[in-house]
């Protein structure tokens, strides 16, 4: 049993896409969930379908979506970071780490969801994924958190192998499914693709449907 | 946002003309384009709270819309445009959207800077 399941992520999103169903399962447990998040996705092309954002109104939007997606997830606390969408991996890498590792030592987790470093595709997973594992380098061994990171670069499982934890979060799929609806900017087009078979041709593993049944991390080690 | 109108956009660049004012300027094919297997390379830029002054400004086309800006010593320039937006305090709004309602370039300007 965990005892405080720390997830750091860089878009409002990324927690629900990727791990909402662990994240739901831990906190529906009784386990504490603090969730940080770096940005307001500010630069995100997704504006819901019809589109109903703009560029300038989307951080808001966005930042209402994550408070609805983090009640559904059941995350009770949410500490957002204030930086700005694709520009984290160009910021003082001591500046960040330091302020992670501040929280650290605070929440105290047992175990922390983030992004593998190299993995992740998009820069900012990479970027956030790797001073959230600087920062923890940074405590001592004995009090280190577990780290399951999510991966989801085409090359990852040829260079991490299969992954080591596969959750089975079938029962938590309406769950998940609420948090997806609530990121409606971002998620309209990909549950109108769904629902018209868009997804069809693709290999079983990268169906929406399995997204909600399965979410799979690799543990990470600590060199 | 609503479909451009060259009528109203036409104006809309006029009331900034001669004057300092911030743009914001950007185009992207999606932080996943190669991810998805949309494109071979995932291309992006922006400006954000550029401060330009133009002399000259135009849209054109007849949808998707061009604009072009005229600096002292360059150019603004943004194609594929779709739709506007203007706000009370005059922030005008310009955005390309594809089919699926994504953004695909923004142009914008306003007096007083964008927020962070």
């Amino acid at each position: 049993m965990e005892q405080h399941v720390l997830v750091v992520f860089p878009h409002p999103d990324d927690e629900t896409f990727g791990c909402g169903g662990t994240i739901a399962r831990f906190a529906k447990s009784g386990v504490p969930v603090t969730y940080i998040c770096a940005t307001l996705g500010q630069m995100g092309r997704n504006m819901g379908k019809p589109f109903f954002a703009t560029r300038e109104s989307l951080p808001n939007i966005r930042e209402a979506e994550l408070a609805e997606a983090c009640e559904a997830l059941g995350i009770q606390h949410l500490i957002k970071l204030g930086l700005r969408d694709k520009t984290i991996e160009f910021e003082d890498p001591e500046i960040l780490i330091t302020r992670i590792e501040r929280i650290l030592r605070e929440v105290r987790p047992s175990l922390v969801l983030t992004h593998y470093p190299g993995y992740a595709v998009h820069p900012d997973h990479n970027a956030l994924g790797d001073l959230t594992i600087r920062a923890i380098s940074r405590l001592s061994v004995q009090d280190r958190p577990i780290v399951h990171a999510h991966a989801f670069a085409r090359d990852c499982q040829d260079v991490l192998g299969p992954p080591d934890i596969v959750n089975d979060i079938s029962a938590m799929s309406e769950v998940k499914l609420a948090a997806i609806r609530a990121h409606r900017s971002q998620s309209q087009l990909l549950l109108a693709r769904s629902a018209d078979g868009h997804f069809k041709d693709q290999p079983a593993k990268n169906s929406f449907s399995h997204m909600l049944k399965q979410e799979s991390f690799w543990t990470y080690h600590f060199s | 946002m609503n479909p451009i109108d060259k009528s109203i956009v036409q104006p809309a660049l006029d009331s900034f003309l001669n004057r300092e004012v911030y743009l914001h300027l950007e185009t992207t094919n999606g932080a996943y384009a190669v991810h998805s297997q949309e494109s071979s390379m995932t291309v992006g830029a922006y400006i954000r709270n550029g401060l330009i002054s133009f002399k000259r400004g135009v849209i054109t086309g007849d949808g998707p819309y061009r604009v072009g800006l005229k600096l002292e010593l360059g150019w603004v320039y943004a194609e594929g445009l779709t739709d506007f937006e203007m706000d009370q305090e005059g922030q005008l709004l310009l955005a390309g959207h594809d089919q699926e309602g994504r953004l695909a370039v923004a142009l914008e300007l306003s007096f007083y800077p964008f927020d962070l």
